[in-house]
C-alpha cells in the first residue's frame, strides 16, 4: 500500500512515496506554477518507481500551493504535516521549528505527533527563507554557499527585519566597509532571532527539530542552537518533513 | 438542500421591510437619528429622547484610503473606516445622523472624535478606564446625566424616568430575544453556522422598529427550532466548536468565520461586541434608571478597561455553556488593548480551561486570506 505526500512550497516542491517507510523522494523547484510543479513531482516519483497512479492509495498535498492541488485526494496544512513528518523522523521530537520560504512556524507536538500549539510569523516576510534569499542575493552570493561564506567571521548587526529595508541596509553596510562575510552572518543572526521569538511562544521540552530547506545549513542550526542555549537537531531529511508528514497522514 | 439552508439562503436583509438605509431615511422624517460606535453607548437614553440610535458601519475597507489622508496608516482599521465613512459621506446611516455619541474607549478612537467633530456634531462621553471602584460608578453616572442633558437640549425633549424605564424594558426584551436566538448554538450539534448568526444579528441591529426586529428574530428562532425538532442536522456532531473573541467582527472580517467553517469547524459563539458582549447583562429594571444604566454599561467587558476581569469571567462561562473546543482571538491590526490582552486570554484559555487557543491579527483587506487560511485550517485540524 503506497501513500504519496506532495509539499508544494513557495521555493521547492517535495514529494515522498511511503509505505510505512520512505520508499523514494524528489525535490524540484516550484517555479511560477505551483500546480504544475505538484503534478510534475507526482509523475516523476511514480515514473522513477515504476508505479501507476492506481497503485497509490492516497495522495495528500500540503504547502502553500496545496489549494491548487486538485490531483490530491486530501489537502492538509503544512503545520499538521510538519508535525507528523517531524515525529516520524524522530519520535522524541516535541518541538519543531520550520523556516519556510513564505512562513516560519514553531510547532509543539505531543508523543503521537499531533499538534498541541503553533505560532507563525506575521503577515510579512521577516524571518522567512525569502528574507534570507533576497538579502544573500543582494550580496551577490548564493544561499547554498552560506556555510562556507560565514566560516571565519563575526556577525555584523542587521537592524531591519523588513526584507526591503534589510536589502538597503546591507548595501549601505557594505558601502561603509563591512565585509560581505560578516554581513552574511549578520543576516543569519537576524533569521535566528526571529526563530527564537517564535520558539519562545510555544512550550519547549525534549528534542527540538529544525525542518524545511534551510535546515541543510549547519551555520543556521549552530547560530540558533547557541542563541537558545540548547541543541537543535536536524535530519538529512529535514527538507522533506512536510511531504513526509503528508504521506504518513495519507497512510493513516 | 435542507430546509434551513434554503431558509437562510432566502433571508435577504435588503428585501426586509423596516431594514437598512431606506428605513432610516423614512424614519428621519419624524425622528432624530443618533449615530453610535460602541456598546458603551446607553441606547436607552437615546431612544427615550425620541431619537433612533444607529450603529455606524465601520466594517469595510471601502473608505480607508481616504481616511489615511488624515489619520496614520498604522491605526486600527475600525477607526480608519469609521472616519473614512464620515469623510466621504458614503455611509447612509452616518449621513442621516443628527448627532454622534462616542466614548473615550481606546486612544485612537478618542482622538478620532476630535477630527470627526469638525464634520458633524459629536458628543463624547468620558469613560472611566476602570470599573471596580466607587468613583468609577460616580463618574460614569455623571457622564450619563451630561448626555441626558445634552440630548434634552439638542432635541428639545424631556427624558422622564418613566420614559427611560419603558425604553430599558424594550431594550432588555431585544437583548433577551437575541440571546435566545444565538443560544440555540449551545445544542449539539449546533443548528446554526456562525455566518448565519452574524447575519441575523445584523438584521436585528438594522431593523429600527424594535418590536418588528424582535418579531423577526422570534420567527427565525421558531424556524430553526422546528427543523431541528424534525431531526434536521446540517452540521456534523464532530465539527470542532469554535468561540471567537477579541475585537469587533463583521463584514470584512467575516473572512475569519468563513475560513473556520470552510475548514470543517463551526463558530458557535461570538464573544465580540456585535455578539454576546453587549447582550449578556441586562439593565436592572427595579432600581433608579440612571443608576441601572450606569451599572450595566460600566460592566462592558471591553479591553479598554483596566483591569478587565469581566472578560475572563464571561469567557469562562461561555466556554462551558457552548462546549467550546477551541478559542480564536481576533485582533485588528494596531489595536493595542486587545493585542496586549491576548497573552492573558491565552494563558486563561489553555491553562484554566484546557482548550486550544490561537490569536489572529488581521485588518479589513482581503490580502491575508491565504495566510489566515493556513493558520485557521491548521488550528481546526489540531482540534
Ligand atoms: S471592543 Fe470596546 S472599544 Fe471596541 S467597539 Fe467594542 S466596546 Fe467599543
Ligand atoms: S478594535 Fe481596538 S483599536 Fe480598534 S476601536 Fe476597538 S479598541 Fe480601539
Amino acid at each position: 500500500m503506497y501513500s504519496v505526500g506532495i509539499d508544494i512550497g513557495s521555493v521547492a516542491t517535495k514529494g515522498v512515496i511511503f509505505d510505512g517507510e520512505m520508499v523514494d523522494y524528489i525535490v524540484i523547484p516550484t517555479g511560477w506554477n505551483p500546480k504544475e510543479a505538484g503534478v510534475d513531482a507526482l509523475n516523476k516519483l511514480l515514473e522513477d518507481n515504476n508505479l501507476a497512479k492506481k497503485d497509490v492509495n492516497q495522495i495528500t498535498a500540503t504547502g502553500y500551493g496545496r489549494v491548487s492541488a486538485d490531483f490530491a485526494d486530501e489537502v492538509v496544512t503544512e503545520i499538521t504535516c510538519h508535525a507528523k513528518g517531524g515525529h516520524f523522523l524522530d519520535n522524541k521530537v516535541r518541538t519543531i521549528i520550520d523556516i519556510g520560504g513564505q512562513d516560519s512556524k514553531a510547532i509543539s507536538v505531543d508523543e503521537n505527533g499531533n499538534v498541541m500549539d503553533f505560532i507563525m510569523n506575521d503577515k510579512c516576510a521577516a524571518g522567512t527563507g525569502k528574507f534570507l534569499e533576497v538579502t544573500i542575493n543582494s550580496l551577490g552570493e548564493n544561499i547554498n554557499d552560506l556555510d562556507e561564506l560565514t566560516k571565519n567571521t563575526e556577525p555584523q548587526e542587521i537592524n531591519s527585519m523588513c526584507t526591503v529595508f534589510a536589502e538597503s541596509e546591507v548595501v549601505s553596510l557594505l558601502a561603509q566597509g563591512a565585509s560581505k562575510e560578516s554581513v552574511a552572518l549578520g543576516i543569519v543572526d537576524a533569521i535566528a532571532n526571529r526563530a527564537q521569538v517564535l520558539l519562545s511562544k510555544v512550550p519547549i521540552n525534549d528534542q527540538i527539530l529544525f525542518t524545511g530547506g534551510l535546515a541543510k545549513s549547519e551555520r543556521i542550526k549552530k547560530v540558533l542552537s547557541d542563541k537558545l542555549g540548547r541543541k537543535i537537531i536536524t535530519s538529512s531529511n529535514s527538507q522533506l518533513a512536510g511531504a513526509l508528514g503528508a504521506a504518513v497522514i495519507g497512510l493513516e | 438542500m435542507s430546509n434551513l439552508d434554503e431558509f437562510f439562503e432566502e433571508l435577504r436583509p435588503d428585501e426586509l421591510d423596516g431594514y437598512g438605509p431606506i428605513a432610516v431615511k423614512e424614519l428621519k422624517k419624524e425622528k432624530n437619528v443618533v449615530g453610535t460606535y460602541c456598546i458603551f453607548t446607553p441606547y436607552e437614553l437615546i431612544s427615550a429622547a425620541e431619537a433612533i440610535p444607529v450603529t455606524l458601519c465601520s466594517t469595510s475597507d471601502a473608505t480607508i484610503k481616504e481616511a489615511e489622508q488624515h489619520l496614520p496608516r498604522n491605526l486600527c482599521p475600525l477607526i480608519k473606516s469609521s472616519y473614512g465613512y464620515a469623510l466621504t459621506d458614503k455611509c447612509p446611516y452616518f449621513h442621516f445622523a443628527d448627532l454622534v455619541v462616542g466614548e473615550t474607549t481606546c486612544d485612537g478612537k478618542k482622538k478620532m472624535y476630535e477630527y470627526l467633530g469638525r464634520m458633524t456634531p459629536v458628543h463624547v462621553m468620558q469613560l472611566p478606564q476602570s470599573n471596580n471602584r466607587e468613583e468609577d460608578f460616580e463618574n460614569w453616572k455623571e457622564e450619563m446625566i451630561i448626555l441626558k442633558n445634552a440630548l434634552e437640549e439638542k432635541f428639545n425633549v424631556t427624558i422622564t424616568d418613566q420614559r427611560l424605564k419603558e425604553e430599558i424594558k424594550k431594550k432588555n426584551l431585544e437583548r433577551e430575544t437575541l440571546k435566545e436566538f444565538y443560544q440555540l448554538s449551545q445544542l449539539t450539534p449546533p443548528p446554526l453556522y456562525g455566518t448565519e448568526i452574524l447575519q441575523v444579528l445584523d438584521i436585528s441591529k438594522f431593523t429600527f422598529d424594535k418590536s418588528l426586529a424582535n418579531q423577526r428574530t422570534r420567527n427565525i428562532i421558531e424556524e430553526v427550532k422546528k427543523s431541528y425538532n424534525n431531526g434536521e442536522r446540517r452540521i456534523s456532531e464532530d465539527a470542532p466548536r469554535i468561540l471567537i473573541t477579541g475585537c469587533p467582527i463583521g463584514q470584512a472580517t467575516e473572512k475569519v468565520v468563513e475560513l473556520v467553517e470552510e475548514s470543517g469547524g463551526v463558530v458557535v459563539c461570538f464573544e465580540n461586541c456585535s455578539g454576546v458582549k453587549g447582550n449578556e447583562e441586562l439593565v436592572d429594571e427595579n432600581i433608579a434608571p440612571i443608576d441601572a444604566l450606569t451599572e450595566k454599561y460600566l460592566n462592558t467587558p471591553c479591553s479598554c478597561m483596566s483591569p478587565n476581569d469581566n472578560r475572563i469571567d464571561l469567557l469562562s462561562e461561555l466556554i462551558d455553556e457552548y462546549q467550546v473546543d477551541g478559542v480564536i482571538d481576533m485582533v485588528l491590526q494596531a489595536c493595542h488593548t486587545y493585542n496586549v490582552e491576548t497573552f492573558r486570554i491565552k494563558s486563561f484559555v489553555t491553562d484554566k480551561k484546557n482548550i486550544p487557543y490561537i490569536s489572529l491579527e488581521t485588518d479589513y483587506s482581503q490580502s491575508d486570506v491565504g495566510q489566515l487560511k493556513t493558520r485557521i485550517s491548521a488550528f481546526v485540524e489540531m482540534l
